[in-house]
């Protein structure tokens, strides 16, 4: 690791301070430590938020404000996360490890880096860790990418199974920006896609401090979470989806559903949900609606197979929720 | 940079590297190397601690950030070396090599208090819980811990057994 100069923030202003100085912002450190280690990220100074008191859930306007150093098992041990977000619940225990869980936080959750091999072989050439070096994964050996969002410069997919639930549900992620005034940014705006800048994922700027996350009000209907991986525990998902659904005689009145595994962000497709909206649920259906997620699929040679993986889950979890 | 770790119920003042970790701190610089570095990445589980009685990966976390906190290795688990858990490992043949077993030792005494807590996994039923501990849940929430010599029957085993006897405890006590 890289000598760095560690300061513990007083409060978010010096959080913010540092951050507008460069520092890098440590809050459970269960990746950024990580990369530190592989000197993939080797920041001079680093600020520690971890004790703003930023670790509470409270009720918002009927839903709920979880503060961003809330850990994900705090989060998905909440009762009213595990009665009223179940998918929520269901995403933070299908990741990572219990210990993991203990140190992760709500804010490090969303800001954790790609497992793409190659960011974190320093040995190869990564847009991501170093802009305009080339790709080593696209023409290598590729499994955990993306094949939505991605451009030429990187197939980095995002790897949070957190993430994909809060997009299911529209969670907005609250900042506190340069001046102390705090605003709301929805994941899709957060979020931003790889281009020919694929070291750039968000939106935040130099001294933003992401504060917390809010949950809307419970939405009704039935929620899941499924997830497939290459064993059963402990393992980034291939693909997987949050799915929030409610039927209304025999048809499906709603269908919100959010991807992992497949987008260089959260996935999530209007259009697709748009095409489902009022029918009567059937497997042609729901085929027809796996095409339409896939339509601007870019599928690099090595993952034709989550084309045929994303399709069967959205049947599977469909027809098991319209029933 | 001067940090204050409680270990095992003993206050150490330690003037510390950013750097260094809380693994690091704990094996080289207060020399209670029951903790062991296997990964150094958070993926085996082998340097797991307990935090304010939680367990986390002490690879993956500056010691420089716990000052104040309260740490638990697998030194400080009993007096003897041998709590009923431990025992339980022993009597169940839990270990080859023993490189895993302070990490699973940790780990296992902190799940069976968050399932006594009634969290939730991956592969419970329902969230709303009680949870209890069958086969398959524990071997989901011990999935942070590997053992390479895959002595896992017994580790499973010697859990299960404590988790019954404090369950029989808790039933006997009703």
């Amino acid at each position: 690791m890289r000598p760095f100069d560690y300061q513990r923030a007083e409060d978010t202003a010096a959080a913010r301070t540092a951050s507008r100085a460069g520092a890098t912002i440590l809050a459970g450190g269960t990746n950024l430590l990580d990369l530190m280690k592989l000197e993939v990220m080797a920041p001079e100074r680093v600020v520690d938020i971890s004790r703003l008191g930023l670790n509470r859930i409270t009720e918002k306007d009927g839903g709920l404000h979880i503060g961003a150093t809330v850990t994900n098992s705090d989060l998905a041990a909440d009762m009213r996360i595990r009665r009223d977000y179940p998918v929520l619940s269901r995403a933070l225990l299908a990741g990572a490890s219990g210990q993991l869980r203990n140190k992760a936080t709500t804010g490090g959750n969303l800001l954790q880096r790609t497992r793409c091999p190659y960011f974190y072989d320093t040995g190869t050439a990564c847009n991501k860790r170093t802009p305009g070096e080339g790709c080593a994964a696209i023409g290598g050996e590729l499994r955990n990418h993306a094949i939505l969002g991605t451009s030429e410069h990187c197939v980095a997919l995002h790897p949070s199974d957190m993430a994909v639930a809060m997009r299911a549900l529209d969670a907005m992620v609250e900042v506190e920006g340069e001046d102390g005034t705090r605003r709301e940014v929805a994941l899709d705006d957060f979020y931003r896609l790889p281009g020919d800048r694929p070291d750039i994922e968000t939106t935040l700027a130099p001294g933003d401090l992401i504060t917390g996350v809010t949950l809307p009000a419970p939405l009704e209907g039935r929620q899941q979470y499924r997830k497939v991986r290459d064993r059963a525990s402990y393992a980034f998902a291939l693909v997987s989806i949050a799915a929030i659904v409610r039927m209304e005689d025999g048809r499906i009145a709603d269908a919100t559903l959010a991807f992992g595994g497949i987008g260089t962000r959260p996935w999530r497709d209007p259009e697709m949900e748009t095409l489902l909206k009022g029918e009567r649920p059937s497997a042609a259906l729901f085929a027809k609606a796996a095409d339409v997620l896939m339509r601007h699929a870019a599928v690099h040679p090595g993952l034709e197979f989550k084309l045929t993986l994303v399709t069967r889950l959205l049947s599977a979890t469909l027809e098991e929720m319209t029933e | 940079m001067k940090t204050t770790l409680t270990v095992n119920g003993r206050p150490h003042t330690l003037d510390l590297d950013p750097r260094v970790t809380l693994l690091d701190a704990l094996r080289d610089h207060l020399h209670l190397t029951g903790s062991k570095k296997g990964c150094d990445h958070g993926q085996c589980g082998a340097c797991t601690v307990l935090v304010d009685g939680r367990r986390i990966n002490a690879c993956l976390s500056l010691a420089v950030a716990h000052d104040g906190d309260d740490i638990t290795t697998v030194e400080g688990l009993s007096e003897d070396g041998k709590s009923p858990l431990q025992t339980a490992f022993v009597r169940n043949d839990g270990m080859q090599c023993g490189y895993c077993t302070p990490g699973q030792l940790c780990s296992a005494t902190a799940v069976l208090r968050e399932v006594e807590a009634g969290w939730p996994s991956h592969v419970s039923e329902t969230l709303e819980g009680p949870a209890t501990l069958t086969r398959d849940e524990l071997a989901e929430r011990m999935s942070g811990n590997i053992c390479r010599c895959s002595c896992y029957p017994g580790i499973n085993a010697a859990i299960l057994e404590i988790a019954e006897e404090s369950t029989d405890y808790a039933e006997a006590a009703e």
